[in-house]
């Protein structure tokens, strides 16, 4: 076995080890009030993360993409309009894709 | 709804009849819209089999990794590592780090998914940005398990193949950027967060926080880390709002984090 593989295996044990720790985990120590309201905020917060460093970075750099941004502004448009999500989904994708076409 | 920002028993005023608290896009499609998302997302596979083969990962390797790691950036990191010729060692550590944060994501679905033995098993395989943001974005337990499991499978599904596709024919396809996949991610999460920025203060200021820590830090460390940094973000709100933590939940001892759907109603 290579080192390659090797890493490749201690990488998806790792992530793999992490996703189940996160359910394996006693539920009374959820039972705390703070500790549930964490649980339900922390999807928030990181995918609020996630959404800023996908928006507006590129790779380490601070990057404002137009077409990444119009595709965005697109989806809030659509959320602002009550359309459904997949509607959402190609409302940004499209309006994206069709400025980078121009 | 936007500036509603009451004592909790003021929350749900009638201003808006016809404003239900899961109004917004998700609700009651959890399996149209798990399906696809899971689709629309399982294609940037393309873009990491192509990344990890001309990175120098064979093309086992590449697939080897969508299979059992199945967490898109952790499977970027360890490939863009070893492309620019960083140390196999620092590659697997800054790809697990990446994962660290579906460890939160898995605390939040324990209770909803209520799994045990083979089940769990599988189901953790599953616990990743898209079937959270899709699990939680729905109006009840009932509908969270079925919208996780319909994400989960499609874009397991397609995520590998995908991968597939694209190791075998690195560099002849054109980048996933050309058809606007790259803004896909950012905003299937913000549709799947809205009902909940619309439903209370707590949850636009922890998105805020974890957006502005994430910007902040971003340009300094290595890609990822900032996300995972957003969870203080959540805990200082968590901290602050104690008062209020887990209305309408905190009596049912019986089902302890089942703190799942249905308290989106209760906010």
């Amino acid at each position: 076995m290579t080192a390659v593989w090797a890493a490749v295996l201690a990488t998806a044990a790792g992530c793999y080890g992490l996703k189940l720790a996160g359910l394996v985990v006693p539920p009374r120590l959820l039972e705390r009030p703070l500790a549930r309201r964490f649980a339900e905020l922390v999807p928030v917060a990181l995918l609020a993360a996630l959404i800023a460093v996908q928006t507006l970075t590129s790779g380490q750099s601070l990057q404002a993409d137009p077409a990444r941004l119009a595709g965005m502004a697109a989806a809030v448009a659509a959320l602002l309009a009550r359309l459904p999500f997949l509607a959402v989904i190609v409302a940004a994708a499209g309006t994206a894709a069709l400025i980078r076409l121009c | 709804m936007a500036d509603h920002a009451g004592p909790p028993a003021a929350q749900e005023t009638p201003t808006e009849p016809a404003d239900p608290p899961a109004a917004a896009p998700a609700p009651a499609t959890p399996v149209r819209d798990g399906i696809g998302l899971g689709l629309a997302v399982g294609v940037s596979g393309l873009a990491y089999g192509a990344a990890a083969v001309s990175s120098g990962l064979t093309v086992g390797q590449a697939c080897a990794l969508s299979l059992l790691a199945f967490t898109g950036a952790s499977q970027f990191a360890l490939a863009g590592t070893i492309a620019v010729g960083g140390s196999l060692a620092a590659g697997v550590v800054s790809a697990v780090l990446l994962g660290s944060r579906n460890t939160l994501y898995a605390l939040r679905l324990a209770g909803t998914l209520a799994v045990r033995g083979p089940a769990r098993v599988l189901a953790a395989m599953g616990v990743i940005d898209e079937t959270t943001a899709m699990a939680t974005a729905q109006p009840d337990r009932a509908a969270s398990r079925t919208a996780f499991w319909a994400t989960f499978g499609t874009l397991y599904l397609t995520w590998n193949l995908a991968t597939l596709a694209g190791a075998l024919g690195a560099g002849r396809f054109g980048s996933p950027q050309n058809l606007g996949l790259d803004v896909v991610g950012p905003a299937a999460f913000l549709a799947l967060i809205w009902p909940r920025l619309r439903s209370g203060r707590a949850e636009r200021a922890a998105a805020a926080g974890g957006a502005l820590i994430a910007l902040a830090t971003a340009p300094f460390l290595p890609p990822g880390v900032p996300i995972i940094l957003a969870a203080p973000a959540a805990l200082a709100v968590a901290w602050a709002t104690r008062g209020r933590a887990a209305d309408g939940t905190a009596g049912d001892g019986a089902a302890p984090g089942r703190v799942a759907a249905g308290d989106g109603a209760a906010r």
